[in-house]
């Protein structure tokens, strides 16, 4: 509803938000179509469109087949999946644990949160990261891939951010009833943030899917490479994935194999999008930044 | 209270502490520790506790080579560039939505901006390539048209504007939603008293919907040149090849070709270190001329939050 005061906009101006806002939303979904349509395209299609494709007219798998026929993006997905969910199992333990710590007035929590918070200022550095995980003979393991991230400042703030505003009588009258912290964060407190939990579980899902650096850099064991590192090999570089995959002669690569495996990084993504958006257009995030 | 009193009460939360801290003193302060490399003359086979000492040595090696230079100047241009470019943009996409009277419109709106940022670096510079590349559609377009294909992704005196553009593509609709949100505890009756006064669409922008915007604008300025050295990482390194080192080397791609690829861990860590304490300087500044201007900034004075 438009407030009385507010004047109608002129055509002028209807038309230029129109061409920006329209704009930006058309760069956006073009280029996410085109991948997506073209991955699904049969060979004619592509040709007969010389090279991309808007709108698949016969539409195939057959680029998802070939792509899975061979070990390669099947073993990357695994790879991807399991430090995924591993390690967004690992960082929601270790962030609900030190935010809920944290939150309250307790023993060592003050140099505790200011050990956190000194994070935020400097960022420790490539080489010596690189140096730690070696000695901690985390290279060429997943792990490596795992552990640096358990603990990210931001979600760190947002779950201690929403732990402070759980009444603290509440806690109270359940400690009077006997209750020691770890029942009260498992019956009391996690069930009343269950839904800023879940966007703070996707973040960190997201982060571990998207992880791109760290596989380059801890990982020299191809076989252990997750899907961003696939997608950057054999789309971003260009090296032939059928060559690799099935040790034959490099045909001329097909397009629709290229944009499959882009799919393939983008699916996961799609889908917990609607997710992660219901969560923090409810303002869940902008709370926890404005606080 | 004393100590054995309180360790009896916060026991389980000492405990609860335990993984996170044990984190932190992992893969935060040993690393920082770590930085001590920069000092030495550090060989992989003996390791930190045998290389030898050599002081201040990497920082004037780093002095004099003039690929450190480069990365310094092309971390500060695209710096520059994406301050000048980028950061007006959610402010004015904010703006736009803002004012749209239709909320189907403005959700819509909302939902396609928003999802760009959960994508990787690596599947960005890709839809990038495969829209704006040589082989790309945009260029296959151009062809068909008879006209000569632009090398959008491949020229290195373009790459400062590549570079915004696929920023403000993967971020510009993410960074709205702070202003979107600060611009919801807007009074409305300021709004109104000012249009009976008659004062435009125009007026109105200037004296109140900007003025309110101020602190989060302060806030969001003093975190980005306190980041500034920080101009990204994926994204350079993913497009390093295809432009070439002297436009895309930044500081902290320097860092890792140095260090991890070249075998000069030394100077490397040198150059990150040096970028880890001109940041935290350049933060702590940022922050302190917040508060000398009255704004509260991102670290509060204690007491004061």
């Amino acid at each position: 509803m438009r407030p009385v005061w507010k004047e109608k906009p002129a055509p002028a101006y209807q038309a230029i938000k129109a061409v920006v806002l329209g704009g930006f939303a058309l760069a956006i979904v073009i280029p996410i179509l085109v991948v997506v349509s073209t991955s699904l395209a049969s060979d004619q299609d592509i040709i007969d469109a010389g090279g991309y494709v808007l709108w698949p007219s016969h539409p195939t798998l057959k680029a998802y087949e070939t792509l899975f026929s061979g070990g390669l993006m099947g073993r990357a997905i695994l790879v991807s999946v399991f430090v995924t969910l591993v390690g967004t199992a690992i960082a929601l333990a270790v962030t609900i644990a030190l935010a809920y710590a944290t939150s309250r007035p307790v023993l060592f929590g003050r140099p505790v949160l200011l050990m956190v918070l000194f994070t935020l200022l400097f960022a420790p550095g490539i080489i010596p990261m690189f140096l730690v995980v070696k000695q901690l003979g985390l290279l060429d393991s997943l792990w490596s891939l795992i552990l640096p991230g358990v603990l990210g400042a931001f979600n760190f703030v947002v779950l201690r951010t929403f732990f402070m505003n759980v009444p603290g009588e509440l806690l109270e009258s359940a400690r009077i009833d006997g209750a020691g912290d770890f029942m009260i964060l498992r019956r009391i407190v996690m069930p009343l943030s269950k839904a800023v939990i879940a966007v703070v579980g996707l973040f960190y899902a997201v982060g571990f899917w998207n992880a791109f650096f760290n596989a380059l850099l801890y990982l020299n064991d191809t076989s252990k490479w997750p899907v961003q590192v696939i997608l950057r090999t054999y789309v971003l570089q260009g090296k032939s994935l059928s060559a690799d995959q099935l040790g034959v002669e490099p045909l001329p690569q097909p397009q629709s194999l290229q944009m499959a495996v882009v799919v393939v990084a983008l699916v996961p993504i799609a889908m917990v999008y609607p997710f992660l958006q219901r969560h923090f257009t409810k303002g869940v995030i902008t709370g926890a930044v404005k606080g | 209270m004393r100590f054995a009193e309180r360790w009896r009460r916060d026991w389980q939360m000492v405990l609860l502490m335990v993984p996170g801290v044990v984190f932190l003193l992992l893969f935060f302060y040993l690393p920082v520790l770590g930085n001590v490399v920069a000092f030495q003359d550090f060989q992989p086979y003996l390791g930190i506790m045998h290389s030898e000492w050599n002081g201040l040595q990497n920082f004037v090696n780093l002095y004099a080579n003039p690929d450190f230079w480069d990365a310094l100047r092309n971390t500060l241009i695209l710096a520059g560039v994406q301050l000048l470019l980028f950061f007006p943009v959610p402010i004015a996409l904010a703006l736009i939505v803002d004012s749209l009277v239709s909320n189907r419109i403005r959700r819509w709106f909302q939902t396609i901006a928003y999802l760009p940022h959960f994508l990787s670096w690596v599947l960005v510079v890709t839809l990038f390539q495969q829209s704006l590349g040589g082989a790309g559609f945009v260029n296959n377009l151009l062809r068909q048209a008879g006209l000569d294909p632009i090398p959008f992704m491949t020229n290195p005196d373009t790459f400062p504007l590549l570079v915004v553009a696929q920023l403000v593509w993967k971020d510009a609709g993410w960074a709205m939603i702070i202003f979107l949100a600060a611009l919801t505890t807007v009074d409305v009756s300021l709004y109104e008293a000012a249009a009976a006064d008659g004062a435009g669409r125009w007026r109105r922008l200037w004296h109140i919907t900007l003025p309110s915007l101020r602190t989060v604008i302060v806030l969001l300025l003093i975190l980005r040149i306190g980041d500034i050295l920080s101009v990204g990482f994926e994204q350079f390194i993913l497009q390093r090849d295809s432009v070439g080192p002297g436009a895309a080397e930044v500081l902290d791609t320097f860092t890792y070709y140095a260090g991890v690829v070249g075998g000069d861990w030394s100077s490397g860590a040198a150059a990150g270190l040096a970028k880890g304490v001109v940041g935290a300087l350049l933060l702590w500044g940022a922050n302190s001329l917040a508060h000398r201007l009255g704004e509260p900034g991102i670290f509060q004075r204690r007491g004061s939050s």
